[in-house]
């Protein structure tokens, strides 16, 4: 196979625990080549401490697996030979310009002719013009853009990046985005973590994270679907004082709002119409029945993972 | 303009310097490192100042060479030994030998005997006895060369049949070798060349890779092939040209402006100051892998200067030192560079005269990158 084996990432059964607390407990996953792979959770999850493992930066106290058909306990050599991580914190140098930078990381993978692959990255990630620029004055969108760069100027197969659009504006973001998807489809994986929902909804395939453990994985339609949450979608003038009211109301496990609407969602189908019924009399605010968004999900999940831990 | 007493009302004065107060002592307390630098600085002060540093320097370090064996030969070693200044550490077979010792630093001084010396002594000929002592560092040659002229008057009064006419009975013919004016800065200098390599080697690696887990860029480094080995070597090299040429300067100004002469081979000298470079670069990178921040690693490297620079022989003479703190100048690559530039510049050593010193600074510097390689975090467990 000339491009590694279908299975990029398969790992089963890593756990990690610093200075006593588990960060990530028994996690197995399984990306497909030519997959961008989701993987969502809140801060503090273990989606770094994951990441960090697979690219053999970490090693695990327990579990096993292959990232590109290496072994990531022993073989994590020829795993960072072939993979870009791009890490949550810029880490480039800071005090070198865009192309020494990129001719650094060309020398360190031993890239044919360095200068030249700097200079193709550089058309590539559109920094043209800005290639004697100090790495540490560029914005926050171009230093994300030139991380991009430096993952991939060594031709990986894996991409792994670590929320890499953390504090980035929205044209940046979706610019990165089309940038991924061009780089997934010449048949590259990439792994990418996130907070953002609607980045998520980018992603081929998605697994959502807390507490060290994945709690529902898929593709988004799939995890949303799985969730078995029913959702109402409450219209209306001066639903704050509704709102609160519904928290407080057995058989309602969310009320979350959203702009001049409320998502009130429930576990138990049944239950959730017993209880809203005798605030749908209300004729101040409308019901509809909707889909939950996946934010509601992820809480959702969060919350419930919360409750068996506590 | 403000009184006083306003300043300390206005807006939570006391109050905003007791919080700034407390967040400082707060760090403070969780950086280790620091708290034992605040204690262990003075207290490394006191013990070498007080215990270990001699301007005065006894026992020191004498080699003889006797050219015929004689009752007044013995008794003159006799007194030598009794002014407490002079050990006698070897006894020299052939003035090959004696020379040897000198070059070497093994002896300070080298007491010669000539042949024939008692015959003149009885006959009232006043012959010489030879004292040939190392003046590379005055100081420490100073007090024990004036101790020799008492023992001409003393020396022999046991010894029967000597005439006392009233007047010593031989005469002391000193010789102050390879800096016979005194020079204290032919001393200083080749010591200086060795002290600022020493301070400004161990800073530069120090904070090379404490610098990288500070800024972050560790995390992508670490991500990349590249072995602790290939990080080390490639962080050591470029300042090794640098320390290359901090020497040039400092040996062309010795050499330009205080008359320092380089008797030894220049190319001799410049490859051993190459490797002392290396091992201090080795030591600074060892330091840098085991500090946690830059602080912790400057810290670390004064705490290995101060006392390489007051045990090295440097500032004060190593020979005059009580026994543990010569084995504890030992560990530092100061004290063995030392010895070498003095010997290579101003006596004309060779290679052969300075094996061990040579052996000890490669032995240290692969101590030191051994360490290194070792402690190096791969990961960030």
């Amino acid at each position: 196979m000339q491009n590694g084996p279908d299975i990029v990432i398969d790992v089963e059964g890593l756990t990690k625990s610093f200075n006593g607390r588990t960060v990530v407990r028994d996690l197995s996953m399984q990306v497909k080549r030519g997959m961008i792979y989701g993987f969502l959770g809140p801060n503090g999850s273990g989606k770094t401490t994951t990441i960090r493992m697979l690219c053999g930066l970490l090693t695990p106290d327990s579990g096993h697996g292959t990232c590109l058909g290496f072994d990531i306990i022993t073989e994590s050599d020829k795993i960072k030979r072939r993979v870009g991580y791009m890490t949550q914190r810029f880490s480039l140098y800071e005090d070198l310009s865009v192309r020494e930078n990129l001719e650094f990381i060309a020398r360190i993978y031993g890239v044919q002719n360095p200068a030249n692959a700097a200079r193709e990255t550089i058309e590539r990630i559109g920094l043209r013009g800005r290639e004697e620029q100090i790495a540490g004055a560029l914005s926050g969108g171009w230093k994300q853009r030139l991380s991009l760069g430096a993952c991939t100027l060594p031709d990986p197969q894996l991409l792994l990046l670590d929320e890499p659009t953390a504090g980035v504006d929205p044209k940046a973001r979706r610019e990165f985005w089309s940038e991924i998807h061009s780089l997934a489809a010449e048949g590259l994986t990439v792994l990418v973590s996130t907070h953002y929902m609607d980045e998520a909804e980018r992603c081929h395939e998605i697994a959502y994270i807390a507490f060290g453990e994945i709690l529902a994985r898929g593709t988004v339609e799939e995890v949303v679907s799985h969730s078995g949450l029913t959702t109402y979608n409450v219209s209306g003038d001066d639903l704050f004082p509704l709102q609160t009211k519904l928290e407080h109301t057995q058989g309602i496990d969310m009320v979350a709002p959203f702009g001049n609407s409320l998502h009130v969602s429930g576990r138990d189908a049944k239950e959730l119409e017993s209880s809203i019924k005798p605030f749908r009399s209300d004729k101040k605010y409308k019901w509809e029945k909707s889909e939950p968004s996946l934010e509601d999900v992820f809480i959702d999940l969060m919350k419930r993972s919360k409750d068996n831990f506590q | 303009m403000m009184r006083l007493s306003e300043i300390f009302r206005a807006d939570g004065f006391l109050r905003k310097v007791f919080a700034m107060m407390l967040k400082e002592v707060l760090q403070l307390r969780r950086d280790r490192i620091t708290l034992a630098t605040m204690i262990s600085i003075p207290l490394m002060q006191l013990i070498m100042f007080g215990y270990a540093i001699n301007t005065t320097p006894r026992d020191l370090p004498t080699a003889v060479l006797l050219q015929e064996n004689s009752d007044v030969g013995r008794s003159i070693i006799a007194a030598l030994k009794n002014t407490k200044y002079f050990a006698i550490k070897y006894q020299a077979k052939t003035p090959y030998e004696f020379d040897h010792l000198l070059a070497s630093g093994k002896v300070l001084f080298g007491v010669e005997i000539p042949a024939n010396f008692e015959r003149g002594v009885r006959r009232g000929d006043k012959p010489a006895l030879l004292v040939a002592a190392d003046a590379t560092d005055p100081v420490a040659a100073g007090s024990a060369l004036a101790a020799l002229s008492g023992i001409v008057q003393t020396a022999l009064v046991h010894d029967l049949g000597i005439p006392d006419a009233g007047t010593p009975a031989f005469e002391v013919r000193t010789h102050a070798r390879y800096n016979p004016a005194g020079k204290t800065e032919l001393n200083i200098v080749p010591g200086l060349l060795g002290t600022i390599l020493t301070m400004t080697m161990l800073i530069f690696t120090s904070l090379s890779v404490t610098r990288e887990s500070e800024r972050g860029t560790m995390e992508s480094l670490l991500s990349m092939p590249i072995t602790p080995l290939e990080i080390m070597l490639g962080k050591i090299t470029p300042y090794v040209g640098i320390g290359i040429m901090q020497a040039a300067l400092i040996v062309g100004a010795g050499v330009l402006m205080f008359h320092v002469p380089i008797v030894g081979n220049f190319f001799l000298l410049a490859v051993l100051t190459t490797l002392f470079i290396a091992t201090n670069l080795s030591l600074g990178f060892t330091f840098s892998t085991l500090a946690e921040n830059q602080l912790q690693a400057v810290q670390m490297s004064m705490m290995s200067f101060l006392p390489s620079m007051l045990l090295s022989g440097f500032l004060f003479p190593y020979a005059g030192m009580p026994l543990w703190a010569q084995y504890l100048g030992e560990i530092f690559p100061l004290t063995h560079f030392i010895r070498i530039v003095r010997a290579v510049m101003l006596k004309g050593s060779t290679l052969a005269d300075l094996q061990f010193d040579t052996a000890m600074l490669v032995l240290l510097m692969l101590i030191a990158m051994g360490i290194a390689v070792t402690r190096f975090r791969r990961t960030l467990d």
